[in-house]
């Protein structure tokens, strides 16, 4: 068997949602570990390096800021590719992942609006303006807020899934919006200073933590989302396990 | 005025409750489903794949 036909089926076999709870439970306290591994070295990283000479203290926002804002984005990205596998492929797994990732998200998202708010205030010298970033990320939020309220609506995953996904693709659009809005309008939020393509200009001293940090909140995403992945499965299998206790009730019923 | 100090203080503190909540609630979902399959288990009802002779050929 050719490596690139393995590599499918592993793929596919992920689609087995028995394989993926054994996977998961394998999986889940290695990356716990590592997430609180990051989060120690990250969060001493925060207060041990030096403030900013024009922003001081208020610098230290920024670890807990910017990779929640990155991870709010990257989350929504996760849905939109998790809508894709329920549309394109039907990878049963798809809309699990989907519908459990949009809670994540949306705490996230709102880390990076609160977090940003109290940044602002000292900084900017106000709590909120409606410039385009602050803006489109409130708009994610509203987003993933709409997006689990629809879920709940929709009882039958089987009904809600193909409604979901759509809504999710549709509201992609919204993160290049994001990305980009602070070079394409005038905005009082800065723009990018590490994800440039001339490389960042922020200093190395701000630059260590807040990658540490990054790469804790991922792996917290990813510990986070697979974890929820798993409880959406079991829940799944409770409400079929409750179907299937009631029709064979029913028969009892009708065989007396 | 808040300190400087106040807005550092008061971000990480929200960051950590909402964290915390956020696994908090990923835990006790997982231990209430895992709970109520052990009671529907319990009661004899059983996923097809996981009843023994079910003819599932793997």
């Amino acid at each position: 068997m050719s490596e690139n036909s393995l590599a499918i089926r592993k793929f596919s076999d992920l689609a087995n949602p028995t394989r993926f709870l054994a996977l998961a439970d394998r999986l889940l306290p290695w990356l716990a570990g590592l997430t609180a591994v990051f989060f120690v070295v990250g969060l001493w990283l925060s207060f041990a390096t030096e403030g900013d000479y024009q922003q001081g203290e208020t610098v230290r926002i920024m670890y807990v800021h910017v990779p929640a804002a990155w991870l709010s984005m990257m989350c929504y990205s996760v849905m939109a590719l998790a809508a894709l596998g329920t549309l394109v492929w039907r990878h049963p797994l798809a809309d699990v992942s989907s519908r459990a990732a949009a809670p994540i998200g949306a705490c996230f998202t709102f880390l990076a609006l609160v977090t940003g708010s109290l940044w602002g205030k000292p900084m900017w010298g106000t709590w909120w303006v409606w410039d385009a970033r602050l803006t489109s990320v409130f708009v994610l939020f509203l987003m993933y807020l709409g997006l689990m309220a629809l879920n709940r609506a929709i009882d039958d995953p089987a009904r809600s899934s193909k409604v979901s996904a759509v809504l999710v693709l549709v509201g992609f659009v919204n993160i290049p919006i994001i990305k980009f809005s602070v070079e394409w309008w005038n905005t009082l939020h800065q723009p990018a200073s590490v994800m440039r393509l001339d490389g960042p200009t922020i200093d190395p001293e701000f630059l260590w933590p807040l990658i540490v940090m990054a790469v804790a909140f991922t792996l917290l995403f990813f510990t986070l989302h697979i974890a929820a992945m798993r409880n959406e499965i079991l829940r799944r299998r409770v409400t079929a396990l409750r179907r299937l206790a009631a029709r064979s009730a029913g028969r009892g019923a009708r065989t007396k | 005025m808040m300190s400087h100090a106040a807005y550092v203080f008061t971000s990480y503190g929200i960051a950590t409750l909402t964290v915390l909540g956020l696994i908090g609630w990923v835990v006790l979902d997982g231990r209430a489903r895992r709970r109520e399959l052990a009671e529907l288990e319990a009661s004899g009802i059983r996923r097809r794949s996981a009843e023994p002779a079910s003819g599932e050929t793997r």
